[in-house]
Protein backbone atom coordinates (compact mmCIF):
# COMPACT_ATOMS: atom_id res chain seq x y z
CA UNK A 1 0.00 0.00 0.00
CA UNK A 2 1.56 3.35 -1.10
CA UNK A 3 2.15 5.94 1.40
CA UNK A 4 0.30 9.35 0.98
CA UNK A 5 2.76 12.38 0.70
CA UNK A 6 2.60 15.03 2.49
CA UNK A 7 4.27 18.37 1.76
CA UNK A 8 4.12 19.93 5.09
CA UNK A 9 5.98 23.45 3.95
CA UNK A 10 3.49 23.56 1.13
CA UNK A 11 0.67 22.99 3.75
CA UNK A 12 2.32 25.99 5.76
CA UNK A 13 2.56 28.18 2.90
CA UNK A 14 -1.33 27.67 1.82
CA UNK A 15 -2.58 28.23 5.33
CA UNK A 16 -0.08 31.46 5.50
CA UNK A 17 1.49 30.44 7.99
CA UNK A 18 5.23 30.58 9.30
CA UNK A 19 6.66 27.16 10.98
CA UNK A 20 9.61 26.46 12.58
CA UNK A 21 11.69 23.19 11.31
CA UNK A 22 10.89 21.55 14.98
CA UNK A 23 7.08 22.56 14.45
CA UNK A 24 7.57 21.46 10.56
CA UNK A 25 8.70 18.23 11.81
CA UNK A 26 6.15 17.85 14.60
CA UNK A 27 2.62 18.62 12.22
CA UNK A 28 4.57 16.43 9.60
CA UNK A 29 4.35 13.29 11.75
CA UNK A 30 1.30 14.08 13.38
CA UNK A 31 -1.14 15.07 9.63
CA UNK A 32 0.98 11.78 8.60
CA UNK A 33 -0.79 9.67 11.38
CA UNK A 34 -4.28 11.57 10.02
CA UNK A 35 -3.83 9.89 6.37
CA UNK A 36 -2.69 6.70 7.81
CA UNK A 37 -5.89 6.37 8.98
CA UNK A 38 -7.87 7.62 6.40
CA UNK A 39 -5.63 4.88 4.05
CA UNK A 40 -7.39 2.09 6.45
CA UNK A 41 -10.33 2.47 3.72
CA UNK A 42 -8.45 0.57 1.34
CA UNK A 43 -8.28 -2.49 3.37
CA UNK A 44 -11.80 -2.90 3.01
CA UNK A 45 -14.00 -4.12 0.07
CA UNK A 46 -15.59 -1.03 -0.64
CA UNK A 47 -17.55 -2.19 -4.18
CA UNK A 48 -20.96 -2.72 -2.95
CA UNK A 49 -21.11 0.81 -0.79
CA UNK A 50 -23.00 3.36 -2.33
CA UNK A 51 -20.65 6.95 -2.88
CA UNK A 52 -22.96 10.15 -1.25
CA UNK A 53 -22.71 13.64 -1.65
CA UNK A 54 -22.35 14.25 2.26
CA UNK A 55 -21.72 12.72 5.49
CA UNK A 56 -25.49 13.04 6.68
CA UNK A 57 -28.45 11.19 4.42
CA UNK A 58 -30.31 14.73 4.40
CA UNK A 59 -31.09 16.67 2.06
CA UNK A 60 -32.94 20.09 0.21
CA UNK A 61 -32.39 22.43 2.84
CA UNK A 62 -33.42 25.67 2.32
CA UNK A 63 -35.74 28.95 2.55
CA UNK A 64 -37.53 31.08 0.48
CA UNK A 65 -36.04 34.23 -0.66
CA UNK A 66 -37.45 36.76 2.17
CA UNK A 67 -34.84 39.71 3.08
CA UNK A 68 -34.76 40.77 6.16
CA UNK A 69 -32.45 43.76 7.67
CA UNK A 70 -29.29 42.34 9.49
CA UNK A 71 -26.17 44.76 11.34
CA UNK A 72 -26.33 48.17 11.24
CA UNK A 73 -23.09 49.81 9.75
CA UNK A 74 -22.24 50.06 13.60
CA UNK A 75 -22.84 46.41 14.51
CA UNK A 76 -21.29 45.26 11.66
CA UNK A 77 -17.81 47.48 12.23
CA UNK A 78 -18.10 46.72 15.80
CA UNK A 79 -15.07 44.79 15.92
CA UNK A 80 -13.22 46.45 12.93
CA UNK A 81 -9.29 47.00 14.28
CA UNK A 82 -9.42 50.12 12.24
CA UNK A 83 -12.57 51.27 9.65
CA UNK A 84 -12.50 54.57 7.60
CA UNK A 85 -16.25 56.26 6.55
CA UNK A 86 -18.22 53.11 7.33
CA UNK A 87 -16.08 50.66 5.72
CA UNK A 88 -13.37 48.17 7.08
CA UNK A 89 -9.35 49.42 6.27
CA UNK A 90 -6.67 47.12 6.42
CA UNK A 91 -3.10 47.81 4.88
CA UNK A 92 -3.32 48.21 0.91
CA UNK A 93 -3.53 44.62 -0.61
CA UNK A 94 -2.00 44.64 -4.39
CA UNK A 95 -5.04 43.44 -6.33
CA UNK A 96 -5.29 39.99 -7.98
CA UNK B 1 3.59 33.20 -43.10
CA UNK B 2 2.13 30.55 -41.36
CA UNK B 3 -1.42 31.05 -40.13
CA UNK B 4 -1.90 31.24 -36.64
CA UNK B 5 -5.59 30.33 -34.88
CA UNK B 6 -7.01 31.77 -31.81
CA UNK B 7 -9.10 30.11 -29.46
CA UNK B 8 -10.59 31.79 -26.61
CA UNK B 9 -12.85 30.50 -23.94
CA UNK B 10 -15.00 32.63 -21.80
CA UNK B 11 -16.11 32.63 -17.60
CA UNK B 12 -18.97 35.03 -17.09
CA UNK B 13 -20.29 36.01 -13.68
CA UNK B 14 -23.77 36.93 -13.49
CA UNK B 15 -24.93 38.32 -10.08
CA UNK B 16 -29.06 37.29 -10.14
CA UNK B 17 -31.91 39.27 -8.93
CA UNK B 18 -33.18 37.39 -6.26
CA UNK B 19 -34.45 39.26 -3.11
CA UNK B 20 -31.71 37.87 -0.76
CA UNK B 21 -28.49 36.52 -0.45
CA UNK B 22 -26.78 33.17 -1.39
CA UNK B 23 -26.54 31.88 2.07
CA UNK B 24 -28.76 34.45 4.26
CA UNK B 25 -31.84 36.90 4.62
CA UNK B 26 -29.56 40.28 3.83
CA UNK B 27 -31.13 42.34 1.22
CA UNK B 28 -29.31 42.24 -2.31
CA UNK B 29 -28.81 45.69 -4.26
CA UNK B 30 -26.68 48.11 -5.38
CA UNK B 31 -25.90 51.55 -4.06
CA UNK B 32 -27.06 51.46 -0.59
CA UNK B 33 -24.70 52.72 2.26
CA UNK B 34 -21.18 50.97 3.09
CA UNK B 35 -21.75 47.68 5.02
CA UNK B 36 -25.40 48.09 5.99
CA UNK B 37 -26.52 44.97 4.19
CA UNK B 38 -24.81 42.30 6.13
CA UNK B 39 -25.23 39.71 9.05
CA UNK B 40 -22.75 36.95 10.86
CA UNK B 41 -23.30 34.74 8.01
CA UNK B 42 -21.56 37.14 4.82
CA UNK B 43 -19.29 38.91 7.29
CA UNK B 44 -17.76 35.28 7.74
CA UNK B 45 -18.49 35.56 11.79
CA UNK B 46 -17.34 32.66 13.37
CA UNK B 47 -20.42 30.01 14.33
CA UNK B 48 -22.53 31.70 11.75
CA UNK B 49 -24.23 29.06 9.62
CA UNK B 50 -25.63 29.47 5.98
CA UNK B 51 -28.46 28.05 4.73
CA UNK B 52 -29.50 28.25 0.64
CA UNK B 53 -31.82 30.08 -1.47
CA UNK B 54 -34.03 28.44 -2.88
CA UNK B 55 -34.95 31.42 -6.00
CA UNK B 56 -31.26 31.60 -6.60
CA UNK B 57 -31.40 27.58 -7.18
CA UNK B 58 -34.28 27.93 -9.42
CA UNK B 59 -32.58 30.90 -11.32
CA UNK B 60 -30.04 29.12 -12.14
CA UNK B 61 -31.51 25.85 -13.33
CA UNK B 62 -33.92 28.06 -15.56
CA UNK B 63 -31.02 30.04 -16.42
CA UNK B 64 -29.71 26.46 -17.95
CA UNK B 65 -32.76 25.15 -18.89
CA UNK B 66 -33.01 28.29 -21.75
CA UNK B 67 -29.19 27.25 -22.97
CA UNK B 68 -30.30 23.88 -23.23
CA UNK B 69 -27.85 22.75 -20.33
CA UNK B 70 -28.77 19.21 -18.78
CA UNK B 71 -28.62 19.12 -14.39
CA UNK B 72 -27.75 15.97 -12.51
CA UNK B 73 -29.64 14.99 -10.06
CA UNK B 74 -28.06 15.53 -7.10
CA UNK B 75 -26.02 18.84 -6.70
CA UNK B 76 -23.75 20.29 -4.08
CA UNK B 77 -21.52 22.74 -2.66
CA UNK B 78 -18.01 22.63 -2.16
CA UNK B 79 -15.67 25.06 -0.56
CA UNK B 80 -12.68 26.87 -2.63
CA UNK B 81 -9.61 28.02 -0.04
CA UNK B 82 -7.85 31.35 -0.50
CA UNK B 83 -6.84 34.27 1.62
CA UNK B 84 -7.89 37.57 0.44
CA UNK B 85 -9.82 39.97 2.83
CA UNK B 86 -13.36 40.67 0.25
CA UNK B 87 -13.96 37.15 1.58
CA UNK B 88 -13.57 36.64 5.42
CA UNK B 89 -14.50 33.40 5.93
CA UNK B 90 -11.43 32.48 4.03
CA UNK B 91 -13.09 30.36 0.91
CA UNK B 92 -15.80 31.00 -0.79
CA UNK B 93 -19.11 28.66 -0.93
CA UNK B 94 -19.18 27.51 -4.74
CA UNK B 95 -19.60 24.47 -6.63
CA UNK B 96 -16.90 21.74 -7.45
CA UNK B 97 -17.91 18.37 -9.53
CA UNK B 98 -21.89 18.67 -8.58
CA UNK B 99 -22.94 22.00 -10.42
CA UNK B 100 -26.34 22.91 -10.96
CA UNK B 101 -25.90 22.59 -15.10
CA UNK B 102 -23.42 20.95 -17.23
CA UNK B 103 -23.31 21.35 -21.05
CA UNK B 104 -25.73 23.20 -23.11
CA UNK B 105 -24.64 26.70 -25.27
CA UNK B 106 -25.07 29.99 -26.30
CA UNK B 107 -26.22 31.09 -29.69
CA UNK B 108 -24.52 33.66 -31.34
CA UNK B 109 -27.43 35.84 -32.49
CA UNK B 110 -26.28 37.69 -35.91
CA UNK B 111 -27.81 41.15 -34.19
CA UNK B 112 -25.47 40.21 -31.44
CA UNK B 113 -22.65 41.14 -33.44
CA UNK B 114 -20.42 44.42 -33.34
CA UNK B 115 -22.46 46.79 -35.98
CA UNK B 116 -19.16 46.61 -38.32
CA UNK B 117 -19.17 42.97 -38.07
CA UNK B 118 -22.31 41.84 -38.91
CA UNK B 119 -21.94 41.36 -42.87
CA UNK B 120 -18.79 39.49 -42.54
CA UNK B 121 -20.16 37.12 -39.90
CA UNK B 122 -17.78 33.39 -40.32
CA UNK B 123 -19.77 31.30 -38.83
CA UNK B 124 -23.64 31.99 -38.86
CA UNK B 125 -25.88 30.25 -36.53
CA UNK B 126 -22.84 29.02 -34.40
CA UNK B 127 -23.68 28.00 -30.78
CA UNK B 128 -20.88 28.47 -28.33
CA UNK B 129 -20.64 24.79 -26.01
CA UNK B 130 -20.90 25.44 -22.34
CA UNK B 131 -19.15 23.30 -19.91
CA UNK B 132 -20.59 24.02 -16.81
CA UNK B 133 -23.11 26.60 -14.89
CA UNK B 134 -22.58 26.50 -11.17
CA UNK B 135 -23.69 28.93 -8.16
CA UNK B 136 -21.43 30.23 -5.87
CA UNK B 137 -21.73 33.42 -3.54
CA UNK B 138 -19.80 37.01 -5.16
CA UNK B 139 -17.56 38.63 -2.74
CA UNK B 140 -16.99 42.17 -1.09
CA UNK B 141 -16.19 45.05 -2.87
CA UNK B 142 -12.16 46.80 -2.00
CA UNK B 143 -11.52 49.64 -2.70
CA UNK B 144 -7.63 50.36 -3.04
CA UNK B 145 -6.38 54.20 -1.71
CA UNK B 146 -3.56 56.01 -0.46
CA UNK B 147 -4.80 54.92 3.44
CA UNK B 148 -4.88 51.34 2.24
CA UNK B 149 -7.89 48.85 1.16
CA UNK B 150 -11.02 49.51 2.35
CA UNK B 151 -14.00 46.62 2.06
CA UNK B 152 -17.52 47.15 1.97
CA UNK B 153 -19.36 43.61 2.44
CA UNK B 154 -22.92 44.78 1.11
CA UNK B 155 -22.12 42.68 -2.25
CA UNK B 156 -20.65 39.39 -0.13
CA UNK B 157 -22.83 36.85 -0.40
CA UNK B 158 -25.21 38.16 -3.85
CA UNK B 159 -25.67 35.06 -5.69
CA UNK B 160 -23.70 34.76 -8.23
CA UNK B 161 -24.01 32.63 -11.30
CA UNK B 162 -19.98 31.25 -13.04
CA UNK B 163 -21.36 30.45 -16.43
CA UNK B 164 -17.88 28.57 -18.40
CA UNK B 165 -17.61 28.12 -22.04
CA UNK B 166 -15.47 25.59 -23.90
CA UNK B 167 -12.60 26.88 -25.70
CA UNK B 168 -15.14 26.83 -28.15
CA UNK B 169 -14.42 31.12 -29.09
CA UNK B 170 -12.44 32.09 -32.85
CA UNK B 171 -12.58 35.38 -32.70
CA UNK B 172 -12.84 38.78 -30.79
CA UNK B 173 -16.55 39.61 -32.80
CA UNK B 174 -17.22 35.93 -31.71
CA UNK B 175 -16.15 36.65 -27.82
CA UNK B 176 -18.67 40.10 -28.45
CA UNK B 177 -21.71 38.36 -29.77
CA UNK B 178 -21.24 35.09 -27.16
CA UNK B 179 -21.51 38.08 -24.46
CA UNK B 180 -24.09 39.87 -25.56
CA UNK B 181 -26.82 37.04 -26.83
CA UNK B 182 -25.47 35.55 -23.59
CA UNK B 183 -26.59 39.06 -21.73
CA UNK B 184 -30.36 38.76 -23.62
CA UNK B 185 -31.10 35.47 -22.44
CA UNK B 186 -30.19 36.10 -19.44
CA UNK B 187 -32.51 39.09 -18.98
CA UNK B 188 -35.53 37.35 -21.22
CA UNK B 189 -35.32 34.79 -18.35
CA UNK B 190 -35.50 37.35 -15.59
CA UNK B 191 -32.69 35.89 -14.03
CA UNK B 192 -30.02 38.81 -13.63
CA UNK B 193 -30.47 42.35 -14.91
CA UNK B 194 -26.88 41.97 -16.46
CA UNK B 195 -25.43 45.11 -16.19
CA UNK B 196 -21.86 44.97 -16.45
CA UNK B 197 -21.73 49.01 -15.47
CA UNK B 198 -23.22 48.04 -12.05
CA UNK B 199 -20.58 44.68 -12.12
CA UNK B 200 -23.62 42.78 -12.45
CA UNK B 201 -21.75 41.15 -15.59
CA UNK B 202 -18.34 40.20 -15.20
CA UNK B 203 -16.46 38.46 -17.56
CA UNK B 204 -12.54 36.81 -17.69
CA UNK B 205 -11.04 35.70 -21.25
CA UNK B 206 -9.17 32.95 -21.36
CA UNK B 207 -7.21 32.72 -24.71
CA UNK B 208 -4.59 30.81 -26.50
CA UNK B 209 -3.23 31.43 -29.88
CA UNK B 210 -1.38 28.59 -31.81
CA UNK B 211 0.34 28.06 -35.44
CA UNK B 212 -2.23 26.30 -38.03
CA UNK B 213 -1.36 22.71 -38.37
CA UNK B 214 -0.45 22.34 -34.46
CA UNK B 215 -2.94 20.27 -32.59
CA UNK B 216 -2.63 20.91 -29.09
CA UNK B 217 -3.58 24.27 -27.88
CA UNK B 218 -1.32 27.20 -27.41
CA UNK B 219 -0.51 28.45 -23.13
CA UNK B 220 -3.47 29.84 -22.01
CA UNK B 221 -3.49 33.35 -21.15
CA UNK B 222 -5.90 34.82 -18.72
CA UNK B 223 -7.12 38.48 -19.15
CA UNK B 224 -8.69 40.34 -16.16
CA UNK B 225 -10.26 43.81 -15.29
CA UNK B 226 -12.81 43.87 -18.54
CA UNK B 227 -15.22 46.33 -17.73
CA UNK B 228 -17.62 46.35 -20.39
CA UNK B 229 -18.82 43.70 -23.69
CA UNK B 230 -16.14 46.43 -25.99
CA UNK B 231 -13.52 46.17 -23.95
CA UNK B 232 -13.39 42.52 -24.18
CA UNK B 233 -13.35 43.17 -27.89
CA UNK B 234 -10.51 45.54 -27.47
CA UNK B 235 -8.13 43.57 -24.73
CA UNK B 236 -8.66 40.30 -27.30
CA UNK B 237 -7.77 41.89 -30.73
CA UNK B 238 -4.62 43.42 -28.53
CA UNK B 239 -3.87 40.05 -26.86
CA UNK B 240 -4.41 38.22 -30.42
CA UNK B 241 -1.77 40.69 -32.05
CA UNK B 242 0.64 40.29 -28.53
CA UNK B 243 0.28 36.50 -28.69
CA UNK B 244 0.76 36.23 -32.30
CA UNK B 245 4.00 38.40 -33.06
CA UNK B 246 5.71 36.56 -29.94
CA UNK B 247 5.23 33.15 -31.31
CA UNK B 248 6.41 34.73 -34.55
CA UNK B 249 9.58 35.47 -33.22
CA UNK B 250 10.04 32.10 -31.17
CA UNK B 251 9.31 32.91 -28.29
CA UNK B 252 7.47 30.95 -25.90
CA UNK B 253 4.34 31.66 -24.38
CA UNK B 254 4.13 30.96 -20.47
CA UNK B 255 0.39 29.75 -18.65
CA UNK B 256 -0.19 33.45 -16.66
CA UNK B 257 -2.54 36.12 -15.74
CA UNK B 258 -3.08 39.79 -17.30
CA UNK B 259 -4.39 42.62 -16.50
CA UNK B 260 -6.24 44.76 -19.06
CA UNK B 261 -5.84 48.70 -19.32
CA UNK B 262 -8.27 49.81 -20.99
CA UNK B 263 -7.10 53.52 -21.40
CA UNK B 264 -3.46 52.33 -22.30
CA UNK B 265 -5.16 49.35 -24.70
CA UNK B 266 -2.65 47.25 -23.11
CA UNK B 267 -1.90 44.14 -21.37
CA UNK B 268 0.50 43.45 -18.09
CA UNK B 269 1.22 40.47 -16.38
CA UNK B 270 -0.36 39.78 -13.47
CA UNK B 271 1.07 36.33 -12.22
CA UNK B 272 2.70 33.46 -13.85
CA UNK B 273 2.06 29.98 -13.66
CA UNK B 274 4.12 29.30 -10.43
CA UNK B 275 2.08 31.50 -8.49
CA UNK B 276 -0.90 29.91 -9.62
CA UNK B 277 -3.30 28.78 -6.72
CA UNK B 278 -4.66 26.06 -5.55
CA UNK B 279 -7.82 26.24 -3.93
CA UNK B 280 -7.88 22.69 -1.49
CA UNK B 281 -11.97 22.15 -2.92
CA UNK B 282 -13.84 19.74 -0.43
CA UNK B 283 -16.80 19.66 0.39
CA UNK B 284 -18.80 22.05 2.57
CA UNK B 285 -19.68 20.36 5.77
CA UNK B 286 -22.48 23.42 6.35
CA UNK B 287 -24.13 22.73 3.17
CA UNK B 288 -25.95 19.85 2.80
CA UNK B 289 -27.00 18.19 -0.90
CA UNK B 290 -29.81 19.07 -3.11
CA UNK B 291 -31.84 16.53 -5.19
CA UNK B 292 -32.91 18.62 -8.14
CA UNK B 293 -35.93 16.16 -9.94
CA UNK B 294 -38.33 18.42 -8.15
CA UNK B 295 -36.66 21.88 -8.62
CA UNK B 296 -36.61 20.80 -12.50
CA UNK B 297 -40.48 20.35 -12.02
CA UNK B 298 -41.25 23.63 -10.65
CA UNK B 299 -38.78 25.71 -13.14
CA UNK B 300 -40.04 24.09 -16.37
CA UNK B 301 -43.18 26.06 -16.63
CA UNK B 302 -41.12 29.21 -16.24
CA UNK B 303 -39.05 28.83 -19.29
CA UNK B 304 -40.07 31.91 -20.84
CA UNK B 305 -39.98 32.23 -25.06
CA UNK B 306 -36.45 32.63 -25.79
CA UNK B 307 -35.20 35.87 -27.98
CA UNK B 308 -34.48 33.25 -30.96
CA UNK B 309 -38.27 31.78 -30.79
CA UNK B 310 -39.64 34.88 -30.18
CA UNK B 311 -37.53 36.55 -33.26
CA UNK B 312 -39.03 33.63 -35.37
CA UNK B 313 -42.42 34.08 -34.34
CA UNK B 314 -42.71 37.93 -35.09
CA UNK B 315 -40.86 36.66 -38.55
CA UNK B 316 -43.92 34.32 -38.91
CA UNK B 317 -46.81 36.19 -37.73
CA UNK B 318 -45.76 39.67 -37.96
CA UNK B 319 -44.62 39.08 -41.80
CA UNK B 320 -41.69 41.55 -40.98
CA UNK B 321 -37.47 41.11 -42.25
CA UNK B 322 -35.44 38.83 -40.23
CA UNK B 323 -33.23 42.14 -39.64
CA UNK B 324 -36.60 44.04 -38.17
CA UNK B 325 -37.41 40.90 -35.94
CA UNK B 326 -34.00 40.64 -34.85
CA UNK B 327 -34.24 44.47 -33.59
CA UNK B 328 -37.56 43.88 -31.88
CA UNK B 329 -36.90 40.78 -29.93
CA UNK B 330 -33.51 42.51 -29.20
CA UNK B 331 -34.88 43.51 -26.05
CA UNK B 332 -37.97 42.09 -24.36
CA UNK B 333 -39.81 44.91 -23.07
CA UNK B 334 -39.29 46.30 -26.82
CA UNK B 335 -40.51 43.02 -28.20
CA UNK B 336 -44.14 43.43 -25.85
CA UNK B 337 -44.16 47.02 -26.66
CA UNK B 338 -44.36 46.29 -30.62
CA UNK B 339 -47.13 43.25 -29.46
CA UNK B 340 -49.17 45.87 -28.10
CA UNK B 341 -48.93 48.39 -30.73
CA UNK B 342 -50.19 45.94 -33.20
CA UNK B 343 -53.07 44.45 -30.89
CA UNK B 344 -54.08 47.58 -30.32
CA UNK B 345 -55.96 47.13 -33.81
CA UNK B 346 -55.55 44.06 -35.20
CA UNK B 347 -56.24 46.01 -38.90
CA UNK B 348 -53.56 48.24 -39.15
CA UNK B 349 -50.61 46.12 -40.55
CA UNK B 350 -48.03 44.81 -38.06
CA UNK B 351 -45.24 45.04 -41.26
CA UNK B 352 -46.60 49.23 -40.92
CA UNK B 353 -45.73 49.45 -37.07
CA UNK B 354 -42.81 47.52 -37.22
CA UNK B 355 -41.46 50.27 -39.38
CA UNK B 356 -42.58 53.11 -37.49
CA UNK B 357 -40.92 51.78 -34.11
CA UNK B 358 -37.70 50.86 -35.57
CA UNK B 359 -37.37 53.92 -37.96
CA UNK B 360 -38.94 56.83 -36.07
CA UNK B 361 -39.59 55.53 -32.81
CA UNK B 362 -36.00 53.71 -31.78
CA UNK B 363 -34.17 56.95 -33.75
CA UNK B 364 -36.11 59.42 -31.77
CA UNK B 365 -35.50 57.71 -28.29
CA UNK B 366 -31.84 57.62 -29.38
CA UNK B 367 -31.20 60.89 -30.43
CA UNK B 368 -32.79 62.08 -26.68
CA UNK B 369 -30.89 58.86 -24.70
CA UNK B 370 -34.01 58.50 -23.68
CA UNK B 371 -35.24 54.57 -22.68
CA UNK B 372 -38.35 53.49 -24.25
CA UNK B 373 -40.06 53.04 -20.67
CA UNK B 374 -39.82 56.77 -20.61
CA UNK B 375 -41.49 57.36 -24.23
CA UNK B 376 -44.64 59.45 -24.47
CA UNK B 377 -45.69 57.49 -27.04
CA UNK B 378 -47.94 54.71 -25.84
CA UNK B 379 -48.42 51.60 -28.12
CA UNK B 380 -51.81 52.09 -28.73
CA UNK B 381 -51.40 55.93 -29.74
CA UNK B 382 -48.50 54.30 -32.24
CA UNK B 383 -51.27 51.93 -33.87
CA UNK B 384 -53.87 55.03 -34.02
CA UNK B 385 -50.72 57.39 -35.70
CA UNK B 386 -50.70 54.43 -38.71
CA UNK B 387 -53.81 53.41 -39.05
CA UNK B 388 -54.42 57.50 -40.06
CA UNK B 389 -51.47 57.02 -42.39
CA UNK B 390 -53.29 53.43 -43.51
CA UNK B 391 -56.71 54.68 -44.28
CA UNK B 392 -54.72 57.65 -46.07
CA UNK B 393 -56.21 60.57 -43.46
CA UNK B 394 -53.15 62.14 -43.48
CA UNK B 395 -49.99 61.60 -45.91
CA UNK B 396 -46.40 59.80 -44.88
CA UNK B 397 -44.58 63.49 -44.63
CA UNK B 398 -47.66 64.31 -42.16
CA UNK B 399 -47.51 61.51 -40.16
CA UNK B 400 -43.88 62.18 -39.35
CA UNK B 401 -44.76 65.32 -38.37
CA UNK B 402 -47.49 64.43 -36.14
CA UNK B 403 -45.23 61.84 -34.71
CA UNK B 404 -42.63 64.59 -33.63
CA UNK B 405 -45.43 66.01 -31.58
CA UNK B 406 -46.44 63.21 -30.05
CA UNK B 407 -43.21 62.00 -29.13
CA UNK B 408 -42.39 65.66 -27.55
CA UNK B 409 -45.92 65.87 -25.86
CA UNK B 410 -47.32 62.65 -25.39
CA UNK B 411 -50.64 64.17 -27.01
CA UNK B 412 -52.88 61.11 -29.24
CA UNK B 413 -52.33 61.56 -33.26
CA UNK B 414 -56.21 62.38 -33.67
CA UNK B 415 -55.78 64.88 -31.53
CA UNK B 416 -52.72 66.28 -33.32
CA UNK B 417 -54.26 66.41 -37.08
CA UNK B 418 -56.98 68.16 -35.92
CA UNK B 419 -54.74 71.05 -34.36
CA UNK B 420 -52.59 70.63 -38.01
CA UNK B 421 -55.77 70.97 -40.13
CA UNK B 422 -53.60 68.30 -41.49
CA UNK B 423 -56.91 66.09 -42.93
CA UNK B 424 -56.81 65.09 -45.97
CA UNK B 425 -59.31 65.86 -48.15
CA UNK B 426 -60.45 62.95 -49.96
CA UNK B 427 -63.67 64.13 -51.15
CA UNK B 428 -63.74 63.85 -55.01
CA UNK B 429 -66.30 66.39 -55.26
CA UNK B 430 -63.75 68.72 -53.99
CA UNK B 431 -61.03 67.38 -55.43
CA UNK B 432 -62.48 67.20 -58.98
CA UNK B 433 -63.47 71.58 -59.15
CA UNK B 434 -59.42 71.99 -58.24
CA UNK B 435 -58.55 69.78 -61.42
CA UNK B 436 -60.33 70.95 -63.60
CA UNK B 437 -59.60 74.68 -62.51
CA UNK B 438 -55.53 73.23 -63.11
CA UNK B 439 -56.06 71.49 -65.80
CA UNK B 440 -58.14 74.66 -68.07
CA UNK B 441 -55.50 76.90 -66.94
CA UNK B 442 -52.17 74.69 -68.37
CA UNK B 443 -53.82 73.72 -72.05
CA UNK B 444 -50.33 73.52 -72.87
CA UNK B 445 -49.02 71.02 -69.93
CA UNK B 446 -52.22 68.68 -70.90
CA UNK B 447 -50.81 68.74 -74.85
CA UNK B 448 -47.39 67.46 -72.96
CA UNK B 449 -48.87 65.00 -71.24
CA UNK B 450 -51.23 63.95 -73.81
CA UNK B 451 -47.71 63.46 -76.13
CA UNK B 452 -46.46 60.74 -73.63
CA UNK B 453 -44.67 63.19 -71.13
CA UNK B 454 -45.53 61.39 -67.55
CA UNK B 455 -43.14 63.71 -65.55
CA UNK B 456 -46.25 66.17 -66.74
CA UNK B 457 -48.16 64.43 -63.85
CA UNK B 458 -46.53 65.21 -61.31
CA UNK B 459 -46.27 68.65 -61.98
CA UNK B 460 -49.86 69.29 -62.10
CA UNK B 461 -50.25 67.07 -58.59
CA UNK B 462 -48.23 69.72 -57.71
CA UNK B 463 -50.79 72.31 -58.66
CA UNK B 464 -53.81 71.01 -57.55
CA UNK B 465 -52.01 70.27 -53.93
CA UNK B 466 -51.21 74.00 -53.67
CA UNK B 467 -54.69 74.80 -54.98
CA UNK B 468 -56.19 72.28 -51.73
CA UNK B 469 -54.26 73.94 -49.12
CA UNK B 470 -51.91 70.83 -49.00
CA UNK B 471 -54.91 68.83 -48.00
CA UNK B 472 -55.43 66.96 -50.97
CA UNK B 473 -54.94 63.26 -50.57
CA UNK B 474 -52.34 62.41 -52.76
CA UNK B 475 -53.15 59.28 -53.95
CA UNK B 476 -56.74 59.96 -54.50
CA UNK B 477 -55.61 62.94 -56.43
CA UNK B 478 -53.11 61.50 -58.69
CA UNK B 479 -55.82 59.02 -59.54
CA UNK B 480 -58.22 61.36 -60.69
CA UNK B 481 -55.87 63.23 -62.87
CA UNK B 482 -55.02 60.38 -64.70
CA UNK B 483 -58.79 60.04 -65.36
CA UNK B 484 -59.48 63.07 -66.44
CA UNK B 485 -56.42 63.52 -68.63
CA UNK B 486 -56.92 59.93 -70.39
Amino acid sequence: MSQPTLDIHKIARLSRLALTEEEATRFESQLGKVLEYMSALEHHDLSAVEPTQHAMPIYDVWREDESRSGFTAEEALANAPRQSSGQFLMPRVVEE
Amino acid sequence: MPKYITTIGLEVHAQLNTRSKMFCPCPVGYGADPNTQTCPTCLGLPGALPVLNLEAIEKTVLAGMMLGCSTPPISKWDRKNYFYPDMPKNYQTTQFDLPLCLDGGVPLYDLAYPKDAQKSIKNPGKVVKLTRIHLEEDVGKSTHSGIGTQLDFNRAGTPLMEIVSEPDIESAEEAFAYLISLRQILIYGGVSDADMEKGQLRCDVNISVRPEGQKELGAKIELKNLNSIAAVRRAIHHEVERQTEAVMRGEKLLQSTRRWDDDRGETQLMRSKEDAHDYRYFPCPDLLPIRTASIIERVHPRVPESPHAKRARFEQDYSVSAYDAGVLTSDKALAAWFEEAVAADAKVPAKKIANWVINELLGRLNEASSALENSLVKPTALNELVACVESGKISNTQAKEVFDEMFSSGETAVAIIKKKGFEQVSDTGALEAFCDQVISANPEKVAEFKAGNDKVLNWMTGQVMKASGGKANPKVLSELLRAKLA
